[in-house]
């Protein structure tokens, strides 16, 4: 009831500037009241953050997602999202939802977030996972803000045990893989898409072209590696030229006699537990390979 | 003596394109030894990493840069004779914008998918209305001013339009391309695309190579040109399709390259005597030595960042535009 009287202190024309003051306190407040008493109407601005928030929200809990959050490329539960209402994000529509917590992206909601906060919303803000041990943490971290510590500890017991059981067996001499996307970029060993390729057993062949944490990687170094297998993403609907280089002759004659594998998806976006489908798909195309 | 002079320069202009063509071959980030290079190239094991990346990648990019050049300058120094005017370039006046909005829509309307020569055709049909504006807006009589607004106008209707399809594309990558339709560029461009455009460029290439004798005549004035048996109507309708089968074709697989068409027929007409047949010839050797130039400095200056080629041309082009406007206006044109 305190961030209430803060936002009302905020947007109050005849009070504003003690608004002004007054509100981060009073969401630092509404912050640390949240610990007792768990938010009842939760907004997620940020595709990551809306999967981690439909996984361990209690039902009613989460009131909106984002529009992404509906978009099959870029979500892993686009199909669970149709059962919620989605935000275009700006502040003004999150501000209308009346939310007691928000969840966001470091990155690009920024001055939406900032705005929130001045009206004296309790913002947390999840920047992008790099590894198993960010995904550990997230859901930790949205289990603790959402009051659901124990859906959080199951989901990751089921999370540590499935990753245990893929990571088995890994072959002695792992195959040498390149992911490769449009705009030729190519994702180093420091990403999550890294962490995905080396728990299915794989050797990310970037890394012998010096992308640690990924960037563009020319269509002649590509060949010029020779990996044994090329992980390419799945397709947009229309056109684009960034795609082009995907279907570039060198490629496909190149891929005639390796695995070209179309396999990353929007498993592969977030650090959700849906990264184990994306290992899982990796390691039976791994045990198939020749 | 002009007459020894003229083939000494195609020669020479000849021997340019052929020393940028080996170079062009010779960079590229794959790290290979100019003979390991030459040897993949020539004799190189189909399916070897190398004669891939010589015949798949290089070799397409590199004959690219001859095609698109060629016909930029080409239809440059075309347009300058048939109009007189030295500020007429396909860049600047819109035809390769509208190309560009022709082959975008061939693109995300999924035309090119279901049918390949869509893409190269829609890029004509783009470039032909426009350089049949320009005709209609800015011909013979109608000055560099008008030229030059009207052109504007085309260029900015069609960079909008652009934008527009490709902001309402479902693909996300699209709305980033802007800056490829509007500044060009080969990086990864393969044999498809230069089978796609090179009938069109070759076709093209040969109306504006036969106008030759016409634009001669054009020097005189058109009454002049007229009494020496030169059709004008019909030597118009074979500018409007050539420059517009060469250019469209160049747009479709390679953006929209400014100057190139500007800065080649300027540095080249006092070598040929302002003579508009042999400035033709020259123009287009000229022309696919710059782009190959261009093509070469955009990947040495910056080898990971796939910068545009237009940003090169222009750099040289734009103040070389500047320095001939003040020109036409000291002159009173």
């Amino acid at each position: 009831m305190r961030a209430r009287a803060g936002i009302a202190a905020a947007t109050g024309a005849r009070h504003w500037l003690g608004g002004l003051l007054l509100a981060p306190w009073l969401a630092c407040a509404a912050l640390a009241g949240a610990r007792d008493a768990p938010p009842q109407r939760v907004v997620s601005l940020n595709v990551c953050t809306d999967q981690l928030a439909m996984l361990l929200a209690a039902p009613g809990q989460l009131v909106a997602v984002s529009r992404l959050a509906r978009d099959p490329h870029a979500s892993a539960m686009s199909v669970e999202a149709e059962g919620y209402a989605t935000t275009p994000g700006g502040a003004e529509d999150v501000f209308r939802l009346n939310p007691d917590l928000v969840l966001a992206g470091s990155y690009t909601t920024h001055h939406a977030t900032a705005m929130l906060r001045r009206l004296g919303v309790p913002v947390a803000e999840f920047t992008p996972t790099r590894d198993f041990d960010g995904i550990r943490a997230d859901i930790l971290r949205v289990g603790a803000l959402l009051g659901r510590e124990d859906a959080a500890e199951a989901i990751l017991a089921a999370f540590d045990a499935e990753l245990a059981a893929l990571r088995a067996d890994a072959p002695d001499d792992p195959p040498r893989a390149v992911l490769y996307s449009a705009n030729s970029w190519s994702s180093g060993e420091a990403t999550l898409a890294g962490a995905i390729l080396r728990s299915a057993g794989f050797v990310n062949a970037a890394a012998e072209a010096g992308l640690a944490y990924g960037g563009t990687l020319p269509l002649e170094q590509l060949i010029m590696l020779a990996p044994d297998a090329v992980i390419t993403g799945t397709r947009y609907g229309g056109s684009s030229r960034a795609e082009a280089v995907l279907d570039h002759p060198a490629l496909r004659s190149f891929t005639d006699t390796r695995a070209l594998l179309p396999l990353s998806d929007a498993d592969w976006v977030c650090g959700t537990p849906y990264v184990l489908r994306a290992i899982a798909r990796l390691r039976a195309a791994r045990e198939a390979l020749p | 003596m002009t007459a020894l002079r003229f083939p000494l320069l195609m020669a020479l202009l000849g021997a340019l394109v052929l020393v940028l063509f080996v170079l062009s071959m010779a960079f590229g980030p794959a790290g290979l030894t100019p003979g390991q290079s030459a040897a993949a190239l020539l004799g190189g094991e189909a399916g070897a990493a190398e004669t891939l990346v010589m015949r798949e990648i290089r070799l397409p990019r590199a004959s690219l840069a001859v095609l698109v050049g060629a016909t930029l300058g080409l239809s440059g120094a075309a347009l300058q004779g048939y109009l007189r005017n030295p500020l007429a370039e396909p860049g600047l006046i819109g035809v390769s914008g509208s190309a560009a909005l022709g082959a975008v829509l061939a693109l995300q309307t999924g035309l090119a998918a279901a049918f390949a020569l869509a893409l190269p055709l829609m890029a004509l049909g783009g470039a032909v209305l426009a350089v049949l504006v320009l005709l209609l807006l800015a011909g013979p009589g109608g000055g560099a001013f008008t030229l030059i607004l009207a052109g504007i106008a085309i260029s900015a209707l069609a960079g909008a339009l652009v934008s527009l399809v490709l902001n309402l594309s479902p693909n996300p990558f699209a709305a980033t391309e802007m800056v490829f339709w509007m500044m060009g560029s080969l990086a990864d461009r393969s044999f498809l695309h230069v089978w796609l455009a090179a009938p069109f460029v070759a076709l093209g290439g040969v109306m504006l190579l036969a106008l030759g004798r016409g634009l001669d005549a054009l020097t005189l004035g058109e009454d002049a040109a007229a009494a020496l048996g030169i059709g004008l109507a019909r030597l118009r309708l074979v500018l409007v399709l050539g420059v517009a089968a060469g250019v469209g074709a160049a747009t479709a697989v390679a953006g929209a390259i400014g100057f190139v068409g500007l800065v080649v027929p300027h540095l080249l007409r006092p070598l040929v005597g302002a003579q508009p047949s042999r400035l033709l010839w020259a123009s287009m050797l000229g022309g696919a030595a710059m782009v190959l130039a261009a093509d070469i400095a955009v990947r040495l200056i910056a080898p990971e960042r796939d910068l545009k080629l237009g940003v090169l041309t222009a750099i040289v082009g734009a103040p070389l535009f500047l320095h001939l406007i003040w020109r036409t206006r000291r002159e009173g044109l």
